[in-house]
């Protein structure tokens, strides 16, 4: 069973903790500026809304990519940023036109959510169910692939 | 029927296309030609290599050694001289002769030297293939002159390998500033002054007059005399100015190969021009890539996109094509990043805006940040960015989602820095809306 994050904004109340999680699981600091999901505030509406990577079928980081860095994994179908091939040449951060795809300047690579393999460290700490890892099938997924393809240039 | 598919151009859109017909076309015969004496290889991962990041294996399109082998891809090392699109057979310089069904050229672009007295000296190198690669590795050794030719896109990627290998480094540029075709006035002169910050000198309104070989023996009589290193070459520019230099590197604009196509009957202009489907003019065969000059998002015109996302994009969807699966390209979208030594820049689009369009700019010199962003009426057309890492892709989802901004437009013109939220409010609204009561 391929299983997603899904993301109510609704219940979100801002507090950042999973993008510490984040940033800890993967690279090993409390640091949300290194955090590959974050929540963008609205202040106007009083609203939050985290955003991450939805695994996209076009996979536009991965078609980008010039070295084959990165490739989907099966078991997860999460697009996974190999390290030792990536160049760092950024391509597939101009690519990825949900802006999902960060330049790490301290390691001169790029990141993105690979679902941590499969055990979500953001749906794990969020202490109000505003981010969850369910069945696909339940997160409206082909909704928001909808969304992606509204930008494909070879639809 | 077997179908014979015939790629000429062995850089990422023929690959690609390769993959896609196998994928498509299980049971075709496909043939991938290659001048190069390499296995494919991706010309933009030859800075890493020049900084030594990657070895010359981390270039390769794809890693595993039996990768085309066993997708049943036949890759030839050999060149096409010509082209009998009548016949539809084609000539090959080792000699033989090769029948296709359908044909993809893809054959991209090489680099073109001024016509400018002394660049086709020993010492002046191009940048553009692993072999070029190999002679500036050489030659650029630290503490070596080395004067660059072009501050062009492919310049500046060249530059900052060229700066990390220790080198002392001189860029020079026809145009006003960096980067010309990329950036605005305002970024391109920050790049520079961040260049010149970090220890290069850049010259730029200025052009290359001649090259010459520093060799007569009393000059090198006289250095060794004095503890002076020879340098190899001289080069003299328009202002009287004369420059040392061991190495040279043009990196002063590319052509598109398209001589073995002569008498094919093909439409050319800068490339060869190509329908939504990867067409050329000509039955059976197609283009893509650098050589291709097909339809553009923004101005629905034709241009050369000589980036890696068209390449890839123009292979899936001639390979999609050519196996009979009719597959409509909207249009390549213009985009850049570029790394000026630790400073990153991009451009989307219409960078440099419409005839009526609205236009904001944020700029923080002394901080190297700017930001430009593009509007057709509430419509984002182009952008630019310096110092920007996080969430630049959003720029292109915005520009090439044509997602229209309403109240957004004004915030953004207020403060362009939140494209992100911009785009989640317009796109999410109805996540993004307040509950109902």
């Amino acid at each position: 069973m391929q299983r997603s994050l899904y993301i109510d904004p609704q219940k979100c109340t801002g507090c950042l903790q999973c993008e510490m999680a984040c940033s800890y699981e993967n690279e090993q600091a409390f640091n949300p500026s290194k955090s590959r999901i974050k929540v963008f505030a609205f202040h106007e509406e009083g609203r939050f809304v985290p955003y991450t990577c939805t695994q996209c079928a076009e996979a536009w980081c991965l078609h980008a990519c010039p070295v084959e860095a990165i490739t989907k994994n099966p078991a997860t179908g999460a697009m996974e940023v190999n390290e030792k091939t990536c160049v760092g040449c950024k391509v597939c951060t101009i690519a990825c036109p949900f802006g999902t795809v960060n330049y790490n300047t301290a390691t001169g690579k790029v990141i993105k959510c690979d679902l941590c393999q499969g055990d979500p460290a953001c749906a794990k700490a969020c202490p109000t169910g505003a981010i969850t890892y369910v069945d696909s099938s339940w997160t409206g997924l082909d909704k928001m692939r909808a969304w992606a393809a509204k930008a494909n240039t070879a639809a | 029927m077997i179908h014979r598919y015939v790629i000429v151009g062995a850089g990422p859109a023929g690959v690609i296309a390769a993959e896609t017909l196998r994928t498509t076309d299980p049971d075709a015969d496909i043939t991938l030609i290659g001048d190069e004496p390499e296995r494919p290889y991706s010309r933009m991962a030859i800075p890493y290599l020049l900084i030594e990041k990657i070895g010359e294996e981390g270039t390769h399109l794809r890693k595993g050694n039996d990768h085309y082998d066993s997708k049943g891809i036949r890759v030839l090392r050999d060149r096409v001289e010509k082209v009998d699109a009548k016949t539809k057979r084609l000539t090959l310089k080792s000699g033989g002769a090769m029948d296709y069904d359908k044909l993809l050229v893809c054959t991209g672009s090489r680099a073109v030297r001024p016509p400018v007295p002394g660049f086709d000296l020993p010492g002046v190198h191009t940048c553009w293939t692993l072999e070029d690669a190999r002679n500036i590795a050489r030659l650029a050794e630290k503490g070596a002159k080395v004067v660059l030719v072009g501050a062009g896109f492919v310049g500046c990627i060249v530059l900052e390998a060229l700066a990390l290998r220790g080198v002392d480094l001189t860029v020079l540029e026809m145009g006003d500033r960096m980067v010309p075709r990329m950036m605005s006035p305002i970024a391109g002169g920050l790049i520079k002054s961040w260049c010149e910050k970090k220890g290069v000198r850049v010259i730029t309104s200025t052009r290359v007059t001649g090259i010459t070989e520093n060799g007569g023996l009393m000059n090198k009589l006289v250095n060794t005399l004095t503890g002076k290193p020879t340098r190899a070459l001289k080069v003299t520019l328009n202002t009287g100015e004369t420059l040392d230099a061991d190495l040279v590197v043009s990196a002063a604009g590319v052509a598109p190969n398209i001589e073995f196509l002569q008498g094919c009957g093909l439409e050319i202009e800068r490339g060869i021009l190509i329908d939504h489907y990867m067409q050329t003019n000509v039955p059976d065969i197609y283009a893509a890539g650098d050589v291709a000059q097909g339809r553009d998002f923004s101005t629905g015109g034709l241009e050369v996109h000589a980036i890696q996302p068209t390449a890839s994009e123009h292979g899936r969807t001639a390979g999609l094509n050519m196996a009979g699966v009719p597959t409509y390209y909207r249009g390549s979208f213009n985009m850049n990043v570029l790394d000026t030594l630790g400073l990153i820049s991009s451009s989307f689009g219409l960078w440099m805006g419409v005839e009526g369009g609205d236009r904001v700019e944020m700029c923080e010199p002394d901080r190297f940040r700017y930001l430009q962003l593009q509007f057709d009426g509430d419509i984002m057309v182009g952008a630019t960015s310096l110092g920007l890492t996080q969430h630049v892709g959003v720029l292109r989802g915005l520009i090439q989602g044509k997602v229209p901004l309403g109240p957004w437009k004004a915030k953004l013109m207020d403060d362009p820095t939140r494209i992100m939220e911009a785009y989640l409010a317009c796109n999410f609204a109805a996540r993004v809306a307040p509950k109902a009561a």
